[in-house]
């Protein structure tokens, strides 16, 4: 688990400097702060389980094996990117290993989740459901809507609220009548939890609670875990909603070090060996970036490939994989 | 699967029972399939559109949902990410705008943006479009609201045999399909259709009246009205052919130049809004692909720039034989 923290906050860290010098377009949304969530509640769960994510979705991607490679080259936009650098920085999916993607549109995924969740039931497969949000996505109608259907149809979902104290800009007070997002769950008649979101092993004892609770038939379930990312919303967030000092006093908690220390602390492995995996990581890291630089851009007449199963329209540049032949899915859950 | 195979029993059926004959076989056929919307349970559809299929298939295929379409069509994106291929119901076509979220931001981009990782199987049904006297938001024509989204395909049957093989031919196509059936014409009628419904092609417009003066280009319920008026065209003297759209994204290019080429007047009608209304974009692609072989320009018979009106105006607001016939005559005086 630390190398996987060390993992998302070098990989962004690179990402981050590689939007600095435009070699990423669009827009870059930062987690760091946040990574012993994704760390802690992935491997609290089993490999088959189903992840769906807001949009800064990269740390998911990474702990749930995804190629730091091609997940570079994707935020990069080139061809060896993991979706061919069609979906970018905020749209990360990889079918074959149930990691179903990040969705730009605050919220919009919750309901989704709810729907696996139904499939899973339905299919009486042993699989429950991640859909993780933050803080902001519960003001919006949708949440309520993915909720409710999930409660209803006691649905094997695990709804995790990342509360950063921020929707955007906006802190908590100005965006949310409750600050603790839990309490939005309690309509639902929902079971909840909160745990410490700097804390992975915190993060990890409430998932593997949650995920029992699912995955004995009980219900959806409901975690608030309780963060902070100490970067802006994006890049391009001058950060005038907040006091610096508040991001100070939350660095102090940064999940990585305090993390290190633990299993320092409790005979995990040594200092040294925490060195040797930082260093290996930014080893891989430097590979990644490098690999993302070198990978061509996706072929402009190749740009609308995929939009149908079928090539449809000679004015359009919709097109798949050439007269009838399939589109290749990954996942054994294909079409 | 196809109906040419063998002779088979036909049994004579409305357009809405097709439906409800199609979803039946689709459900027999394909295991994953299943259906969701509001009331479509024990209910059967508030236009009984799933009469039956709960008893037949039951409650854990063809079942109820909250009254939100944003939650249930995103909860159908999920359904299908699990393999499955859900055909959804929404009642109405106005109550399709709470899901336009999702069906534009997820749906229709899914397959893309994932670089072909993974694609949808996934129909959702609205029953659309005005004349049965319902109140506004229970009569619009959103067709090119979702026509513009590149990945969705929107297909609008006419009849109920096309209502059947469309609709089966939709659910196994592998793309997201957003199926408009006419409801004015739910009940119109019924004529013989097959035990089982082929499958068709799902981007071919289909010529449902030949003749050489003029091609009227419609689909849904506006093709009934507009052989209403090629028939009294063929009276005046004047060869209409008739050209059912039937797939309005994507449109099928080749049935439409030819009817300009071979007829050299096209006029357009259709009940959505005239402002960006489908029959600008088939204005539009004769203009840029065969405009020295037209006759006279493409006229449009269409609904209003207006929100659908309340039942004492509807009359005035959609097309009519008569306001064919008038544009009809200018094409052919031209």
């Amino acid at each position: 688990m630390y190398r996987q923290l060390v993992l998302i906050r070098r990989f962004e860290e690179h990402a981050a400097e590689a939007y600095a010098q435009a070699k990423i377009g669009g827009f870059l949304h930062l987690y760091i702060g946040e990574e012993a969530v994704a760390v802690g509640a992935i491997n609290a769960v089993r490999e088959t389980d189903h992840l769906l994510t807001h949009y800064r979705d990269h740390g998911y991607a990474l702990v749930r094996g995804c190629d730091p490679k091609a997940c570079m080259a994707e935020l990069f936009g080139r061809e060896d990117g993991l979706c061919h650098g069609r979906g970018g920085s905020m749209h990360l999916a990889e079918a074959a290993r149930h990691f179903w993607g990040g969705y730009a549109i605050v919220g919009s995924h919750i309901p989704i989740g709810a729907g696996m969740a139904y499939a899973m039931q339905y299919q009486e497969r042993d699989e429950v459901v991640l859909d993780f949000f933050g803080d902001g996505a519960t003001g919006n109608g949708i949440f309520h809507e993915g909720l409710s259907m999930a409660a209803l149809w006691n649905l094997p979902v695990i709804f995790i609220c990342e509360n950063n104290l921020y929707g955007m800009g906006a802190t908590l007070a100005e965006e949310s009548p409750v600050s603790e997002m839990r309490i939005k769950a309690e309509g639902y008649t929902m079971p909840s939890i909160q745990c410490d979101g700097m804390d992975v092993l915190s993060v990890y004892e409430a998932l593997g609670k949650a995920a029992e609770h699912c995955r004995s038939g009980k219900g959806p379930y409901f975690v608030e875990a309780m963060t902070y990312r100490f970067r802006g919303h994006s890049m391009a967030d001058p950060e005038l909603y907040r006091d610096k000092s508040e991001v100070q006093r939350w660095r102090v908690r940064d999940p990585i070090p305090s993390f290190g220390d633990w299993c320092v602390e409790h005979g995990v492995c040594s200092s040294q060996e925490l060195a040797q995996i930082n260093e290996e990581v930014e080893g891989e890291m430097l590979e990644a970036v490098a690999f993302a630089e070198q990978s061509p851009w996706p072929d402009p007449a190749e740009v609308g490939r995929w939009i149908y199963a079928k090539p449809i329209d000679p004015e359009s540049p919709a097109r798949s994989e050439g007269a009838g032949a399939a589109v290749p899915l990954t996942s054994d859950a294909g079409v | 699967m196809s109906e040419v195979t063998a002779p088979q029993a036909t049994q004579e059926l409305n357009l809405v029972e097709a439906v409800d004959r199609a979803l039946g076989q689709i459900l027999e056929d394909d295991p994953q399939a299943l259906l969701l919307g509001e009331d479509i349970g024990a209910n059967g559809g508030v236009f009984r559109a799933t009469a039956g299929l709960e008893a037949r298939f039951g409650p854990d295929r063809v079942f109820d949902t909250p009254l939100g379409e944003a939650g249930f069509v995103g909860a159908a994106l999920g359904l299908c990410l699990a393999g499955l291929h859900p055909v959804v119901e929404i009642q109405f076509d106005a109550f399709s705008y709470p899901a336009f979220e999702q069906l534009v931001s997820h749906v229709g981009r899914f397959r893309w943006r994932t670089g072909g990782h993974y694609g949808l199987r996934l129909v959702v049904r609205v029953p659309y479009g005005g004349g049965t006297r319902a109140p506004e938001l229970h009569s619009d024509s959103p067709e090119t609201l979702f026509g513009h989204v590149p990945g969705l395909r929107v297909v609008v049957p006419s009849d109920p045999v096309s209502a059947g093989r469309l609709l089966v031919s939709a659910q196994g196509c592998g793309d997201p399909v957003v199926f408009l059936e006419p409801k004015r014409i739910y009940r119109r009628g019924r004529s013989p259709v097959p035990e089982r419904f082929g499958p068709t092609e799902l981007d071919r417009a289909a010529v449902v009246r030949d003749g050489d003066d003029l091609t009227l280009v419609a689909y849904g319920a506006m093709v009934e009205l507009a052989l209403a008026a090629a028939t009294r065209l063929e009276a005046a003297g004047c060869s209409a052919r008739v050209l059912d759209l039937r797939s309005l994204y994507p449109l099928d290019r080749e049935s439409l130049l030819a009817a300009a080429e071979e007829t050299g007047r096209v006029l357009v009608v259709h009940e959505a809004p005239r402002h960006c209304g489908l029959g600008a974009e088939v204005a539009a692609l004769l203009q840029e692909e065969v405009a020295d072989r037209l006759l006279a320009p493409t006229l449009r018979v269409t609904g209003m720039n207006m929100p659908f009106p309340l039942f004492q105006n509807e009359d005035d607001a959609l097309p009519s034989v008569e306001r064919v016939l008038a544009a009809a005559q200018v094409m052919l005086d031209y």
